[in-house]
């Protein structure tokens, strides 16, 4: 404990703060980058799936497959085969390169069906009335389904995010340099793993917290009639 | 020859067959009544005709021409030339009245915006809400929503207009405003098809009115003739049951 102490201003050294502030934007950038692109990967994903007649079939099952198989799968296991696959295709890919794309497969996997429930959500007869006007599947998708269905995919896609973001610890594992990798690192270089650890632990808090409370806020703001009429004023393209 | 000419249209749910050959005609500027009980596939004829139910068998002509909605290009040809009103309305909740309006006849026939925006505003008129085109629907009344979508169909200037129960969702006090805005229609001309309950309303705008039941054509004449002197007994049964108050 005392040990500890002392180290207190050696360890929040401007060099240290330097270290964790790359790796906390690291750790932040990794999980934005990698969740909007999984995000919209999702939207494919579901809209593909969502393909009519037979000769559809197979690709439905894919899409379908896809989804089982990524959320049964450690997201650990995700990163190690992602990263052996990537390099023996493209050796010198960067790992963070690795670390997005590992966080993108997994993000298509969870918010597909975030996005899948939230077009549900919106009334079969609000499709009719489009297909009835000829709309094709896919302008009524852009333009009517989904902007009623974005008050119920968003909380939840940010909710994700937001857990994601300490989830994200585990690429680490393949020496990524985002936080928890320099934890261990300034703990290996004889720092108190309480210290450490408590500053990561902090790190990860400040990163998360505040999208939360945006999580929140829409959650709130997108729930009532009034402020589902005003969202669609803020989502409307 | 007719505008239109339904011949043994049949429809299916899952192995539910609930058209069983359904036929009749209508000429330009004519307007006829589909009635008979509930579950009797009114909605059913409607709904085959936009294509939002599959055919299974029979013959559709639209001025001269076969549809076959088999073929998604003949589906669209359909729904391009017909429009229907829904019983819910079923307005794009994300949009306003205008945007609801303007939507198909900009996407889809890709007529002129300026054009296209003063028709709409015309509409609104017609339909006695000209004050509503920047109102979101959750913001109107039944009768309202319901006259919107009226407008909203129109401006895609269907040749025939399909209307599904377009006051049964409404209370009682809101029936008369959407019934004046389809009699304007029907002095107007416009051809079209209509399911109603309102048994008084179809005696004075329908031209001829069909009477169904279990998926099939009972009875079909003028107004007058079947209301007052129907021949099959299914339809002095049902016409004694609704026409008594
Ligand atoms: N989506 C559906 N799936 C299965 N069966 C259906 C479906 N829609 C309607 N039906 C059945 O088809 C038959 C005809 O229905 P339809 O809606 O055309 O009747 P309707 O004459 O319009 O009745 P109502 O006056 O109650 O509106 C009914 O027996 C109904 O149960
Ligand atoms: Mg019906």
């Amino acid at each position: 404990m005392e040990r500890m102490i002392e180290q207190i201003p050696r360890f929040f050294s401007a060099q240290n703060l330097t270290l964790l502030l790359e790796a906390a934007g690291l750790t932040l950038a990794m999980t934005l980058v990698g969740c909007l692109i999984g995000f919209g990967l999702a939207f494919v994903l579901v809209f593909l799936r969502q393909t009519p007649g037979l000769w559809a079939l197979p690709l439905r099952w894919i899409c379908i497959a896809y989804v089982e198989v990524f959320r049964r799968i450690p997201f650990i296991v995700v990163i190690y085969l992602v990263l052996f696959f990537i390099q023996a295709v493209t050796p010198d890919a960067s790992l963070f390169t690795i670390a997005v794309i590992a966080i993108c497969l997994y993000a298509v996997a969870y918010t597909a069906d975030i996005i899948r429930g939230g077009i549900e959500s919106v009334p079969r007869t609000q499709v009719e009335a489009a297909e009835a006007m000829n709309l094709s599947r896919l302008q009524t998708q852009l333009k009517i389904v989904l902007p009623q269905a974005w008050p119920v995919i968003v909380p939840p896609a940010i909710a994700f995010a937001v857990s994601f973001i300490k989830d994200t610890a585990l690429v680490s594992q393949v020496g990524v340099f985002e936080l928890t990798f320099r934890g261990k690192e300034l703990n290996n270089q004889g720092y108190s793993g309480i210290l450490v650890f408590g500053t990561i632990a902090l790190c990860y808090f400040l990163l998360s917290f505040p999208l939360s409370l945006l999580g929140q806020y829409l959650e709130k703001r997108l729930g009532t009639p009034r402020g589902q009429r005003r969202a669609r004023k803020i989502w409307r393209t | 020859m007719a505008h239109l000419a339904v011949n043994d249209v049949r429809a299916k749910y899952g192995a539910l067959e609930v058209l069983k050959g359904i036929s009749f005609s209508i000429e330009k500027g004519e307007i006829a009544a589909l009635v008979g009980p509930s579950g009797s596939g009114k909605s059913t004829v409607l709904r085959a005709l936009m294509g939002l139910t599959p055919v299974t068998g029979g013959h559709v002509a639209l001025a001269g021409d076969q549809l076959d909605y088999s073929n998604a290009k003949s589906v669209r040809a359909a729904r391009d030339r017909m429009a229907i009103v829904f019983q819910q309305y079923n307005l794009f909740q994300n949009m306003t009245v205008m945007q609801n309006l303007t939507l198909a006849p900009l996407k889809i026939k890709r007529w002129p915006r300026a054009e296209v925006e003063s028709e709409a505003r015309r509409l609104l008129g017609l339909v006695g809400l000209g004050d509503k085109a920047d109102a979101y629907s959750d913001q109107l009344s039944g009768g309202q929503q319901q006259r919107v979508a009226l407008a909203r169909a129109l401006a895609l200037k269907p040749q025939i207009l399909l209307l599904d129960e377009v006051t049964s969702a409404l209370d009682p006090e809101l029936v008369n405003e959407v019934l004046d805005a389809v009699g304007k229609l029907a002095a107007e001309g416009m051809t079209m098809i209509i399911v109603s309950h309102e048994m008084a309303f179809v005696r004075e705008v329908a031209d001829k009115v069909i009477f169904m039941d279990g998926g099939q054509i009972v009875e079909s004449g003028e107004p007058a003739a079947l209301f007052d002197s129907p021949r099959t007994d299914r339809a002095r049964d049902f016409f004694s049951k609704i026409l008594r108050h």
